[in-house]
C-alpha cells in the first residue's frame, strides 16, 4: 500500500538525530521523526531535594514531556496536561530498565523532553532522543532504548503514524473505524519490550504482527542512535 | 557550582581593562544566529542562537472577540516558559518571576512600537479578530537570554502568515501567503553592568556577577525612539549612568539590525 | 588539519569482544561468552581487562582524590562543600585543617569559599572531605576553569607531563582537581588566561595525536603574539 506521503508499509518518516544540542546540560540529544520534533536534556545523576524521596538502593529518574505551546495546530496553553502528565510516566518507565540505576543511590537522574513540532509519534521521538542523551551524558546504561509507533491504517499494518494517518477514519460495514495506534519502545540488546501502548480496536493476530513490525523498526533505529553518538566532534565541558 | 570569588574578581580585574573572559571586547556581542520557520505546526517560527545561548519562539493566531475597550483591534499575548530543558536553574511548575519579566518586557517592546499593526488585524469591529501568541522558549542558557528572545519574538513574528479563515474558523495546517502587518525596525537590547563597565552579551558567567541590567527596546524608522525600558538587578544606577546606558543601547541596537538577517 | 587517533567506540549494550581470553572490566559485563559495553565511551585495551573508558559523566568520587570544591552549608559541625559529584561533600571540624575555637564556623570558611581538599571516605549520602594534608587550604587568588571531569587524566598528562608544560610555558600554578576542577593562579592574569586556553584546547580535542606538541606550539605561538 501507497501510504499518503509515498512511503511503504514498514517505512518510517526520515530521521534527524544529534546529539549535544544544548551544552549547558549534562547530555542532550534532538530526534525528529519526519516533522515530529523532540529534544531532550539531561541532568544528573545529582543530588536529590527533598531528601524522603531518596532510595538508598537506587537512582531516581524522573522524566518531564511537554508539548511547546506553538507546536500543535490550536495553541496549546503551557504547562502539564493529564496526558503529558501520563507519557512522562511511560517514559520512564521505557528508560529505566536501560540504566545502571543501582549504581547512583540516593541520587536524580532528570530527562527533559521538549516537543517543538508534533506530527503524531511524539512521545516515540521523544524516547529516542531520551536515549541518545542519556548515553551522551555518560550515564552507566546497560543498552539503548529505541521506540516507534505501529498503527493499523484501514486494514493494513503500518510503521511510524503520522497525524494525518492517526486521524484517519473509514466507514467500514456501517461502523466508523479510525487508526488504531501503538506506541512500542524496545531495548536494543534483549530486545524486551519496555514501552507499549495501544488505543483503538485490533485483533491480537494482527496485534502480534504490528509487534513484529515495531521490533523490525526499532532495531532500524537503534542502529541510527548508534551512529549519531559515535559522530564526535567536541568534547563536552 | 556558582561562579567562585576569585573567577570574579579575575573578571572584574579583566574588566577594569576592557577585556572579557573570552576575548571580546566590552560592547561585542557574539555570533548571532536567526533562523526562521523551524516548525511546521506553527504560523511562525524562529530560531536564535547568540554563541551558545538558544531560543525558540513561535507564533500562533487565534480568532477571537476583542478586548471591550479596543474593539476595532487585535490582540496580542507573549509567554516565555523556561522549560527546564535549557538550564539546571530551570525549575518544573510555573513560570517563575524571571520568564514573566521577560514575557512582559517583549510584550512592552512589541506592543508599544507598533510593531503588529493591531488595527489591521480586525476583521470586524467589535466582533472578530485576529489574537497573536507569541511563545518563547530558552533551549539553552548560557547567557543574555532577554536579547536572545527578543531578537526571536521579532523573527518568528516576521516569519508569520495567516493561516486560512472561514468565517470565525480558522483552518488550521491551511496557511495563505499573507504575512503580519508589521512597522520594522524594531529591536530590544539589554546592557550589563559589571564593575564600573557596561557590557553587553554576557556569558553565564558574566551574567552571575553582574550588578544591574537595563533593556531598552526601541524603533528606527524615520526617527529612533523608545518604547521600552526596564532596569533589573539589585544594583542601583545613577543618572549618568542611565543617560549613559541608552545612548549605547540606542547606537548598538541600530548596529545589530543593520548585521543580522531578521 | 588535526589527525585523530583511530579510536574504538562503543554504545550501551554493544559488543566488544567475544574471544574467551578477555574479561570483562569497568564499564563493561559478561554476557553468556561476550563482553558488552555499559557505557559510552572509548575500548581501553591495554589489557586483557577490557574497560570502557567513558567520554562524559559526572564525578565519581574516590578516595584519595583531589578535589576542588565551593562551600555551600555551614552547620555546626563542619561545611557543606559542593565538588560537583552527584552528594555533596562534608567537611567536619576535625578535618578542616585549623584549630576551631570559634563557634561560628564561617570565620574560617565561608560559604562560597574555594577549598583545595581530599576525599577521605565515601559514604551513601555524602563524601566526607579533609583537609589536613599539607597542600590543601582555602584559594583565594586566581581563576577557576570547569572542565568535563573525564578530561581530568588527559590534562594531567603521563606522570603529570601536560599539566606541567602548561604551568612552565604559562609560569603559573595549576592544580587539577579530579572533579573537574582547575585552580590556575600566575603572576597576572594574562599568563592565567593562557593556561586557561591551552587545558581549554586540551579538554576539546582529547584525541589528536601529538596533543602534547600542538599545546607546546600553540602556548609558544601565543607568547610571540603578546610580544609583537
Amino acid at each position: 500500500m501507497k501510504r499518503l506521503d509515498g512511503r511503504s508499509n514498514e517505512e518510517f518518516r526520515t530521521v534527524e538525530a544529534r546529539v549535544d544540542v544544548v551544552s549547558r546540560a549534562d547530555g542532550s540529544a534532538l530526534f525528529a521523526f519526519g516533522n515530529s520534533k523532540a529534544i531532550v536534556s539531561v541532568y544528573g545523576p545529582r543530588q536529590l531535594y527533598p531528601q524522603h524521596l531518596q532510595n538508598p538502593e537506587r537512582c531516581l529518574l524522573r522524566c518531564y514531556y511537554d508539548l511547546a505551546s506553538f507546536s500543535v495546530p490550536e495553541r496549546k496553553r503551557p504547562g502539564p496536561t493529564r496526558r503529558s502528565i501520563e507519557i512522562s510516566y511511560v517514559m520512564t518507565k521505557a528508560l529505566e530498565p536501560a540504566i545502571k540505576l543501582e549504581a547512583f543511590p540516593n541520587s536524580v537522574i532528570d530527562v527533559y523532553a521538549l516537543i517543538i513540532d508534533s506530527d503524531a509519534s511524539t512521545r516515540c521521538a521523544a524516547l529516542n532522543a531520551a536515549s541518545l542523551a542519556l548515553a551522551n551524558a555518560g550515564v552507566p546504561m546497560r543498552e539503548l532504548v529505541s521506540a516507534v509507533s505501529v498503527g493499523k491504517l484501514g486494514n493494513e499494518l503500518v510503521v511510524d503514524l503520522t497525524k494525518e494517518e492517526e486521524d484517519f477514519k473509514v466507514i467500514k460495514e456501517g461502523e466508523e473505524q479510525k487508526t488504531t495506534d501503538i506506541p512500542i519502545a524496545f531495548l536494543s540488546r534483549s530486545k524486551k519490550i519496555s514501552l507499549l501502548q495501544l488505543d483503538g480496536k485490533i485483533s491480537a493476530e494482527e496485534l502480534f504482527k504490528a509487534i513484529e513490525l515495531g521490533k523490525k523498526a526499532c532495531l532500524k533505529i537503534s542502529k541510527i542512535q548508534e551512529r549519531t553518538l559515535k559522530k564526535i566532534k567536541n568534547i563536552k565541558k | 557550582m556558582e561562579v567562585t570569588n576569585l573567577t570574579k574578581k579575575r573578571i572584574e580585574e579583566l574588566i577594569a581593562r576592557n577585556k572579557r573572559l573570552d576575548g571580546r571586547s566590552l560592547l561585542e556581542f557574539r555570533k548571532i544566529f536567526v533562523e526562521k520557520g523551524v516548525t511546521k505546526k506553527a504560523e511562525g517560527s524562529a530560531r536564535v542562537r547568540i554563541g551558545n545561548t538558544e531560543v525558540i519562539a513561535g507564533v500562533k493566531l487565534n480568532l477571537t472577540e476583542p478586548f471591550q475597550d479596543t474593539p476595532d483591534e487585535g490582540a496580542l499575548a507573549v509567554n516565555v516558559e523556561f522549560f527546564p530543558i535549557g538550564s539546571e536553574k530551570f525549575e518544573p511548575g510555573p513560570p517563575s518571576v524571571e520568564a514573566v519579566e521577560l514575557a512582559r518586557i517583549i510584550d512592552r517592546i512589541i506592543r508599544e512600537s507598533h510593531f503588529i499593526n493591531l488595527k489591521k488585524l480586525c476583521i470586524k469591529k467589535g466582533e472578530l479578530v485576529w489574537m497573536v501568541f507569541i511563545d518563547v522558549y530558552p533551549i539553552n542558557d548560557d547567557g543574555n537570554l532577554i536579547d536572545a528572545s527578543i531578537i526571536a519574538s521579532i523573527a518568528a513574528l516576521k516569519d508569520a502568515v495567516f493561516p486560512a479563515r472561514e468565517e470565525d474558523k480558522v483552518k488550521y495546517g491551511e496557511l495563505t501567503k499573507q504575512r503580519l502587518p508589521l512597522n520594522d525596525s524594531v529591536i530590544g537590547l539589554t546592557l550589563y553592568k559589571l564593575g564600573q563597565k557596561f557590557i553587553f552579551d554576557p556569558t553565564t558567567i558574566e551574567e552571575e556577577i553582574s550588578q544591574a541590567r537595563i533593556t531598552v527596546g526601541m524603533s528606527y524608522r524615520k526617527k529612533e525612539f523608545i518604547h521600552a525600558i526596564q532596569k533589573g538587578g539589585e544594583t542601583p544606577l545613577r543618572e549618568e549612568e542611565i543617560k549613559e546606558a541608552i545612548k549605547i543601547i540606542i547606537k548598538k541596537g541600530k548596529e545589530i539590525l543593520n548585521k543580522i538577517n531578521l | 588539519m588535526e589527525e585523530e587517533k583511530a579510536r574504538e567506540i562503543v554504545v550501551p549494550g554493544e559488543t566488544i569482544e567475544n574471544r574467551k581470553e578477555f574479561i570483562a572490566g569497568e564499564g563493561t559485563r559478561k554476557e553468556g561468552n561476550e563482553i558488552v559495553a555499559e557505557r559510552f565511551g572509548v575500548v581501553d585495551r591495554s589489557t586483557k581487562l577490557l574497560k570502557v573508558i567513558p567520554l562524559s559523566g559526572v564525578y565519581i568520587p574516590r578516595k584519595g582524590n583531589t578535589v576542588i570544591g565551593q562551600v555551600i552549608d555551614i552547620t555546626f559541625n563542619g561545611w557543606f562543600v559542593d565538588i560537583r559529584a552527584p552528594h555533596l561533600g562534608f567537611l567536619t571540624i576535625a578535618e578542616c585543617g585549623k584549630r576551631v575555637i570559634k563557634e561560628d564556623l564561617s570565620e574560617y570558611y565561608k560559604v562560597k569559599d574555594i577549598l583545595l581538599a581530599k576525599v577521605k571516605s565515601v559514604k551513601t549520602r555524602s563524601i566526607e572531605l579533609t583537609m589536613k594534608e599539607r597542600g590543601l587550604k582555602k584559594l583565594d587568588e586566581g581563576l577557576i576553569i570547569l572542565v568535563n571531569p573525564t578530561r581530568v587524566p588527559r590534562i594531567i598528562g603521563r606522570a603529570g607531563s601536560m599539566v606541567n608544560l602548561i604551568k612552565k610555558e604559562t609560569n603559573t600554578t595549576i592544580v587539577v582537581g579530579q572533579n573537574g576542577v582547575i585552580w590556575i593562579k600566575g603572576k597576572n592574569v594574562e599568563n592565567e588566561l593562557l593556561a586557561k586556553k591551552a587545558i581549554e584546547l586540551v579538554s576539546e580535542k582529547p584525541f589528536i595525536e601529538g596533543l602534547t606538541e600542538k599545546v607546546k606550539e600553540f602556548l609558544e605561538n601565543e607568547k610571540a603574539g603578546w610580544k609583537k
